[in-house]
């Protein structure tokens, strides 16, 4: 029976121990691989991770450091320079490779420090709306009974709260909005996705033998939450979270079309497509070159999170 | 029903016990779930008790309350849907079904420790086997990280896993089904409990593996002087490693003895039938016995003897009263200690 030889061997035990020395070289040969080893290993060959990982760290860089790519400021508004001076496409990365706009504002340099806003807001509405997601789903789905109900039912008030519409509600009540009051009413409005995920997924976990066996041990009730259920329940939330993300920063864009995101001082993508509507005729780059910035953004991060997605989970492909 | 005497009947036991008294006594226990189509009496009244260095093997079919009540001994049944209606479970005298839950959590792990079925799913995919086994020490006795971690090295050679230093980093997935077993006894057995719970700890190995993890386990069972409750289907599993047996049926401990005694005259139709159905070699070529018809709907149980619709010899008594577990006795009336049944005709059983 050669599956039965097999079991032997690879029990190590009664067999000889030339057998245990092989065991022993082989583990010491590979590393050990965790679920996240696995999936970094999986993501380095994928190549929709490798295309938007690039793109994303360019524009991270971009929105960090906008003088490396243009000399321009963004805020210099020279009126004899309006958008019928027209772009000089050869002139690249130059102050007027995508011409100025209706101000006389170098279109390229806007585009750079525009990135700074529109990440910021996708990134950090996404952190907060992980944290608050994962912690309300966590503590709904653990604990059940009347927490769950609870939280279940705030996350439904608040799902059932059309996410523009509400966005647009809450923002109008401000006087002025900068970033941090734009970033808080789209976290505000757009943790329950997370808050369902974590809760269905904790949900799963806390079912799980090694839980149980957790418990068993005498783990206390912290530490089963943060060391066995988090860890292996936040795969799907980091899904859902990368590719929410996009969706972020086009809520900003389309928000401060509407006039109601972010305004003037502020440089942003949205901001920008919202001036360059009136244009629309006879500049159509002046809405277009911003409008492309935002799709390949989302577009990246949509891919990043395929990618992850796959990773973590191959059966979901 | 009665209630099993303590050390009384206990047969020569393998170590000394304290003070006399049990480690675990278990009282007329129930425990019920609540469920859509009405209340499930999983355990209705068990009462078993284990002293140190003995080991007692629980024996039974699926769905005979055996897991549930190491569940409610251990503290981790999920309730609701699971509720305890009555029962004591006394750890060296004291009730652990009054403890607060902080008191209850110290006892876990550190007094009364558990080894599960499926290795595989009870260890903590992300998490390697040094961390989990470390862990225990890092919680409990507060130890460094770097300690934690040559203390694991060190129970993974205890459970005899080659090469434990270089594999003390691997992730459960990387170990064979064996190996994986080896380590759940070595996380139970981390803090030198007084009890470990085994619910059927060889079930998902093959025949030769089982038999190296049951030697394992009672080779340090018997180094530490620890109780053992060995929860299992498998009576060829029991009979090296267990002193006493407890067989129950529908929630119901339907026979207590010690281990050859059980084999040798069951006192019970029900063990009768389980031992007639062990695969025998001498018996090649012939059909093998089965108990007829099926364990019983926990949502109603029979009246009387629960076991009656399946008992070969039940009469109209069996239908109607519920025989309590009482003491076994030779035919001359001279005691056989810790033997028990709950049969109307444990006579006829047990004398023929």
């Amino acid at each position: 029976m050669p599956e039965a030889l097999e079991a032997t061997v690879k029990d190590g035990t009664p067999v000889a121990p030339d057998a245990q020395v092989k065991a022993a070289d082989a583990a010491k040969a590979e590393k050990p691989r965790s679920l996240w080893s696995d999936a970094w290993h999986d993501l380095r060959r994928n190549p929709l991770f490798v295309v938007s990982a690039i793109l994303i760290v360019f524009l991270l860089t971009m929105s960090a450091f906008p003088g490396l790519f243009t000399s321009a400021d963004p805020r210099h508004a020279d009126l004899a320079k309006h958008y019928l001076q027209k772009p000089n496409w050869g002139n690249l990365f130059a102050e007027d490779w995508f011409g100025y706009d209706v101000q006389g504002r170098s279109i390229y340099a806007r585009v750079i420090y525009g990135a700074r806003a529109s990440i910021a807001v996708g990134v950090l509405v996404t952190l907060l709306v992980t944290v608050i997601g994962t912690v309300t789903g966590m503590l709904a789905g653990y604990f059940g009974g009347w927490i769950d109900t609870l939280l279940s039912r705030v996350t439904d008030i608040f799902f059932g709260i059309p996410f523009i519409l509400g966005a647009m509600v809450v923002l109008t009540s401000f006087e002025q909005r900068h970033v941090w009051v734009v970033i808080l009413a789209l976290a505000f409005l757009g943790w329950t996705q997370i808050a369902r995920v974590a809760r269905g997924s904790v949900i799963t976990i806390k079912q799980a033998d090694y839980v149980m066996a957790a418990k068993a041990l005498g783990a206390s009730t912290s530490r089963i939450l943060l060391r066995h259920i988090l860890p292996n329940a936040i795969a799907p939330v980091i899904v859902v979270a990368t590719i929410a993300l996009g969706g972020y920063i086009s809520a900003e864009a389309t928000l401060s079309f509407l006039g109601i995101g972010l305004e003037a001082p502020t440089v942003s993508w949205g901001v920008d497509i919202s001036s360059g509507q009136e244009q629309l005729r006879n500049a159509a780059y002046v809405l277009i070159i911003p409008s492309i910035m935002v799709s390949i953004t989302v577009l990246a991060f949509i891919m990043l999170g395929d990618a992850v997605r796959n990773a973590l989970d191959p059966k979901l492909r | 029903m009665t209630i099993i005497d303590k050390t009384a009947d206990v047969p020569a036991s393998r170590g000394s016990t304290d003070g006399g008294g049990p480690l675990l006594d278990v009282r007329d226990l129930h425990v019920e779930f609540k469920t859509r189509d009405g209340v499930v009496k999983a355990v209705n009244g068990v009462n078993y008790s284990v002293s140190a260095g003995e080991t007692l093997a629980v024996l039974g079919e699926s769905g005979s309350g055996k897991s549930v009540t190491a569940q409610a001994i251990m503290g981790i049944l999920d309730m609701p849907p699971g509720r305890i209606p009555q029962g004591e479970i006394l750890f060296r005298g004291q009730d652990m079904l009054t403890m607060g839950y902080e008191e209850r959590r110290k006892i876990r792990g550190q007094k009364i420790a558990m080894i599960f079925q499926d290795a595989l799913s009870s260890l903590n995919p992300v998490l390697s086997v040094g961390y989990q086994l470390g862990e225990m020490f890092r919680v409990h006795q507060g130890l460094s990280k770097k300690d934690a971690k040559a203390k694991a090295v060190e129970l993974m050679d205890r459970v005899r896993i080659p090469a434990a230093k270089e594999r003390v980093d691997d992730y459960p997935h990387q170990f064979s089904g064996g190996m994986r077993q080896r380590i759940m006894i070595a996380m139970a057995l981390a803090l030198e409990p007084d009890l470990i719970i085994a619910d059927e700890p060889t079930t998902a190995l093959d025949v030769t593996v089982q038999a190296q993890v049951m030697d394992l386990l009672a080779e340090l069972q018997r180094e530490y002087n620890m109780g053992l409750i060995l929860i299992t289907h498998d009576l060829g599993v029991v009979a090296d490693v267990a002193d006493k047996i407890a067989v129950m049926y529908a929630g119901r401990i339907v026979e207590t003895a010690p281990v050859h005694e059980l084999y040798k005259r069951p006192a019970h139709p029900y063990t009768r039938g389980l031992l007639d159905s062990i695969p025998r070699l001498d018996q090649k070529g012939q059909e093998l016995y089965a108990i007829k018809g099926l364990p019983p709907n926990l949502l109603k149980i029979p009246s009387g003897c629960a076991f009656n619709p399946r008992c070969p010899k039940a009469q109209d008594v069996c239908r109607t009263d519920v025989p309590a577990l009482l003491s076994v006795t030779e035919r001359d009336g001279g005691e056989l200690p810790g033997r028990r049944s709950a049969c109307h005709f444990w006579k006829e059983q047990i004398h023929g």
